[in-house]
């Protein structure tokens, strides 16, 4: 057998997986999307009627522009905390032992569903919720906060809680590969902790920051679930949009929708991968 | 009292935990000498000289500049720089950005530095590379880029931390002349860490030999090679046969040793090793004692009178020659 066969055979499992259950379906979606629809049925065409819908309709660009906020401002709550965290244990931690512990331990929430871990959330800050009885009875407050729960900020708080760790992994892995004597370099030279860095680590964490706001930026993007529980259903993005059309049946219009979600994400990793070349550094 | 750039190290410690790498050295470096730490792995040289850069702390002593003591001064406001031992180059920043940057950090403006770095890189001879990325550059210009980087901010001595150890034997041999003309144009300290003798005695106006955290001899490189005071010194130097006489110890230099037939010599052996070394011939003996003896002969002369394994031979040297250790 020559080379190349092989080579072949051997990638043949995974390509035959992800042709079945990755490029079979957003094909199905594609062709679905351009489907025509009535209040009781759905039938097979070539029109672009949903195309028109979705963008002729105000709601979509609200929405749309909801979903970048979630995805901007989650970005910022966990490009902060994610490096925080990963900074600790890559140059404050200094056993192997602790900074393994310590990474572990990270992940503990893991064990726990995503779904449970967000409605965790809803005791804690709801109405008589803990945190609103615990700030009356401190003083701080004399009526409930009403934005703690069922609004943007919670269902912000519910994505960072999420999410934080898909930023930590990737930047504490480019963190744990800077060589130690280039920050005594560094220090050699005269840098502050601060120009240390600013102007060493941060420039050598970038592939660990981008593969970090990929992981976010995608995951919030098509996220319905957080938005419909955290906000009781009154806030919207693009994954509830979609979810909502599937509900009543409106596949071909759901299948536009997802169509557009696609080409929006993918233009938004090309654009960061337009930042930083990962594939050198991997 | 200490003169213009003399560095005086007073009684240096340094513990980890309880183990002592550094015991309480003295020592003091005349300005614009080449100094060679030399000794073993794990001997404290490098603690040493990590601790003259700042970048480890003091356990106990002082490290006196100038007539300045610097011991808990942070690296950069020490008037010393360093080059790493893997030279720590930034990968990100061109060679002319890592050059300048030290520049950088303290605010130069860009036309200003970019001209310092160039100036830099021409006494480095890598004006032509500024540009590439370290990378891009082989193990011997990337040396290059660390010495001009450490020299830019004017240091009054520059700490060297094993230079030569990552490069091949040929381009090793280049860059040791090139710290030497270095060193001899800038006119500062070089303080240059290294655990190979050959290195030490090429480039050393003084030798500094450290063992057990302890610094075993200092001088001017000859006279630590010709009077090692330790048994210790005489070994790690190389060139020595170590013997163990009546008398005490004495240091003998392996090319002052002289074959002759047994009854003519002073002690007498059993040839064990022959070894062509090209110039010479090294004749090893195993004399009284289990102990062995190397003799360098030329080979010019070793071919007169030809030994073989087994042989037995006299061994003979000028009592001038002979040097008692203490250990």
């Amino acid at each position: 057998m020559t080379k190349q066969v092989t080579a072949w055979i051997q990638a043949a499992p995974m390509a035959l997986v992800l042709l079945a259950f990755l490029v079979a379906p957003i094909i199905m979606i594609v062709i679905v999307s351009f489907w025509g629809a009535t209040e009781y049925s759905i039938y097979p065409a070539f029109q672009f009627d949903n195309y028109e819908f979705l963008f002729g309709s105000p709601v979509t660009y609200t929405v749309f522009a909801n979903t970048f906020k979630y995805a901007l401002i989650t970005w910022a709550f966990t490009f902060v905390i994610g490096f925080t965290v990963a900074y600790f244990l890559a140059f404050e931690v200094r056993s192997l032992k602790w900074q393994i512990a310590l990474f572990l331990l990270c992940t503990i929430p893991f064990w726990t569903s995503n779904i449970i871990r967000m409605i965790s959330w809803i005791p804690f800050l709801g109405r008589n919720g803990l945190a609103n009885s615990t700030l009356i009875s401190w003083g701080v407050i004399d009526e409930p906060l009403e934005w703690l729960l069922f609004s943007d900020f919670s269902v912000i708080l519910a994505f960072v809680h999420l999410y934080t760790l898909f930023m930590v992994v990737p930047i504490f892995n480019s963190m744990m590969r800077i060589d130690r004597s280039l920050i005594e370099a560094a220090r050699d030279a005269g840098a502050s902790g601060w120009q240390t860095l600013r102007h060493v680590i941060i420039p050598l964490c970038k592939p660990g920051i981008m593969i970090g706001s990929i992981f976010v930026s995608t995951l919030v993007m098509g996220d319905f679930i957080t938005v419909r529980f955290m906000s009781g259903s009154q806030r919207a993005n693009v994954g509830r949009l979609i979810s909502n059309d599937i509900s009543l049946l409106q596949y071909p219009s759901a299948s536009a929708t997802a169509v557009v979600l696609l080409i929006t994400v993918l233009i938004v990793i090309a654009l960061l991968l337009r930042l930083v070349d990962i594939r050198k550094e991997l | 009292m200490a003169n213009d750039s003399t560095l005086e190290l007073v009684s240096l410690t340094k513990r980890y935990g309880s183990t002592v790498a550094v015991d309480a050295i003295s020592h003091n470096f005349q300005a614009g000498v080449y100094a060679c730490l030399l000794g073993p792995s794990g001997c404290g040289k490098s603690s040493t000289l990590r601790m003259i850069a700042g970048h480890e702390d003091v356990s106990d002593g002082s490290i006196v500049l100038s007539g300045r003591d610097v011991s808990h001064l942070p690296p950069a406001k020490r008037g010393t720089a360093m080059m790493f031992q893997n030279y720590a180059l930034f990968p990100h920043l061109s060679v002319r950005d890592n050059v300048a940057f030290s520049l950088r950090m303290s605010g130069v403006e860009k036309p200003e530095r970019y001209k310092r770095a160039d100036e830099m890189l021409d006494l480095v001879e890598m004006t032509s590379l500024a540009d590439r990325r370290p990378d891009q550059l082989s193990g011997g210009q990337q040396q290059r880029v660390a010495l001009a980087r450490a020299l830019i901010t004017r240091p009054q001595v520059l700490l060297l931390d094993e230079p030569l150890s990552a490069l091949d034997p040929f381009l090793r041999i280049r860059m040791r002349a090139e710290l030497k003309r270095l060193q001899r144009e800038l006119g500062i300290s070089f303080i240059h860490v290294t655990h190979g003798q050959d290195e030490a005695l090429a480039l050393a106006d003084e030798i500094i030999v450290m063992n057990d955290a302890k610094i075993e001899q200092a001088g001017p490189a000859r006279d630590v090679f010709n009077k090692p005071r330790t048994a210790f010194v005489a070994r790690f130097m190389g060139g020595h046969n170590v013997l163990k006489l009546p008398q005490g110890h004495i240091a003998l230099r392996s090319d002052e040793m002289i074959v002759t037939t047994p009854d003519e010599g002073r002690i007498d052996g059993r040839v064990i090793g022959v070894e062509y070394q090209g110039t010479h011939i090294a004749l090893t003996a195993e004399v009284a004692g289990g102990q062995e003896v190397t003799a360098l002969m030329p080979d010019a002369s070793f071919l007169d009178a030809p030994k073989d394994l087994g042989e037995v031979i006299g061994l003979q040297w000028e009592d001038r020659v002979a040097h008692p250790l203490t250990a």
